[in-house]
């Protein structure tokens, strides 16, 4: 019943045929009790060698597994991960996904990634959930109207939609949206991105694990890497874990707020510094939010999930952390921001917090492409807004990795960047929309 | 919320603080004298140690001073708070 993968399999894998989903598969299943659903990756022991290994089974590690199988025919890899699948920030955003940024390098990148989301649910035959909701960023003063409006103009030059709202075209577009005179910081005009939206973000791994596992990639959970092996020329030649030696020549490393500790392995220092990043759901609620509403003056963003949880973000702490947690008091501001703006919400209950440990940039960019260690990849810097670049960031570390060069959209994202002071300066455009 | 141990007015609530970053990076003597690579480096290169990191910290809302602290960033829990100038009280060379 189902289809297998495309061909060129090498190597002693034992590949199952992908269990399809659909509508009629559904009802097929329904009316046998829901009995015989399969496990949608196999767990397997890792192996003594690989062609590649990808250190990291968030969303970004999977999905640069399953193009590097899909587009560039390397079967014989595998994707390590410290915990379980999507447990690190994948699993710990807002979900939020825009292309608006303001510089053309990352207009490239992130329109790249939200091109392919477009076309994701079909793709992996896995439903994201991906909503084109509309993402609508406030401005609250005379200065804020004059850079949104930069920005719009910036995107639009470069093909990615985005317009310009007045207040009550924006409250027309999310009626609870206050636009009185009555705030402390008055709406004064938004910048909207319809293109824009969210996904399920759990869905996100699990799509890419059961695609990329139908190529025949080994997907192995609890599985630390712990050092990285190399040659006497430098190059890279094995990754040392908790589940034993495994020989790679080439390691993509996709490890987020980890990746400092993951690139000491190979005694490499890189510019990032990780920071927790706290985000809150409410109890959920029936459908009264219809987009995704962010303000950068008063640090708050707020969207709706379907299961009608209402998903805020925070900002980040100030310090340097790997605790996944931060502190109350940030998040007590966001919500202080979130009710001025949204009276309606002041009476909610939140249900959970978290934190995510996020890896930060002094330019608010990412670092996507080679090391000066041979064979090591780097996929890291994303910060507070990684889960919208998923499938771009996937697919230009699968290219990079399999072409041992840049693709010329990541080219510019370098870590070279750094020496020779060529910044994609997005600390505007990032600093509060994750 | 960090209790964050300041050496002259003891352990004071985060709020009061401003955070410095990772401390010891020293601004090399002679830029003119320095690679690109090791300019780059002093600016942007960080240790983002998982474990014992050495920061400083400005106790802005309180006596308005510099000083450098031990916290381990998995725990957050602090370790040592030493002035300006000191070496690191564990005695390893990066944070």
């Amino acid at each position: 019943m189902g289809e297998v993968g495309a061909g060129g399999r090498r190597g002693v894998h034992s590949v199952r045929p992908l269990q399809r989903f659909s509508g009629f598969g559904l009802l097929r299943h329904a009316f046998r009790g829901h009995r015989d659903w399969r496990a949608q990756w196999r767990a397997p022991e890792p192996r003594a060698a690989y062609d590649a290994v990808i250190v990291g089974g968030g969303g970004h590690g999977l999905g640069a597994a399953y193009y590097l199988a899909k587009e560039h025919g390397m079967r014989n890899i595998a994707v390590l991960e410290r915990g379980w699948l999507g447990g690190g920030n994948t699993g710990r955003n807002t979900a939020i996904i825009r292309s608006n940024y303001l510089c053309e390098e990352s207009e490239a990148i992130y329109e790249h990634a939200l091109t392919l989301w477009e076309g994701l649910s079909r793709d992996l035959n896995y439903n994201v959930m991906f909503s084109q909701r509309g993402v609508l960023m406030l401005a609250h003063s005379v200065h804020e109207v004059g850079i949104s409006k930069r920005h719009v103009f910036a995107n639009r030059l470069a093909g990615i939609d985005s317009e310009w709202l007045t207040p009550a075209e924006a409250k027309a577009f999310c009626p609870p949206l206050r636009i009185d005179g009555g705030l402390r910081y008055p709406v004064l005009g938004a910048a909207l991105q319809r293109r824009a939206g969210i996904a399920r973000h759990d869905a996100v791994a699990w799509g890419y694990a059961r695609a990329a596992d139908a190529l025949g990639v080994d997907i192995i959970q609890n599985c630390e890497v712990t050092a990285i092996r190399r040659d006497t020329r430098g190059a890279v030649t094995a990754v040392e874990t908790t589940r034993g030696t495994i020989r790679a020549a080439r390691i993509g490393v996709s490890a987020a707020g980890h990746t400092s500790v993951v690139m000491a392995m190979a005694g490499l220092r890189i510019p990032i510094e990780s920071y927790p990043l706290q985000a809150l759901v409410s109890e959920p609620v029936k459908p009264v939010f219809p987009c995704v509403v962010m303000s950068n003056t008063i640090h708050a963003y707020i969207s709706q999930s379907d299961k009608g949880e209402l998903v805020i973000g925070a900002g980040t702490d100030a310090y340097v952390s790997y605790s996944q947690r931060g502190a109350l008091w940030v998040t007590t501001e966001a919500l202080a921001a979130i009710t001025e703006l949204f009276p309606i919400f002041r009476r909610l209950r939140m249900l959970r917090a978290w934190g995510g440990i996020v890896d930060v940039t002094r330019d608010r960019s990412p670092i996507l492409g080679k090391t000066p260690v041979k064979g090591l990849y780097v996929n890291c810097g994303w910060g507070t807004g990684g889960f919208k670049a998923t499938p771009g960031a996937a697919h230009l570390l699968a290219w990079t990795i399999a072409k041992d060069e840049p693709h010329p959209i990541n080219a510019p994202f370098s870590l070279e960047r750094f020496r020779d002071g060529r910044m994609i300066d997005e600390a505007a455009a990032a600093g509060v929309a994750h | 919320m960090l209790l964050v141990p300041c050496p002259w007015c003891g352990p004071r609530p985060e709020v009061e603080f401003r955070y410095g970053g990772e401390a010891h990076i020293v601004r090399p003597a002679d830029p003119e004298a320095v690679t690109d690579e090791e300019w780059g480096e002093f600016l942007y290169a960080r240790t983002n140690p998982k474990g014992a990191h050495a920061e400083r910290w400005y106790h802005l809302h309180g006596c308005g001073r510099f000083f450098n602290a031990l916290r381990d960033t998995v725990s957050d829990r602090f370790t040592a708070s030493y002035e300006i100038g000191a070496p690191r009280p564990d005695g390893a060379e990066k944070s």
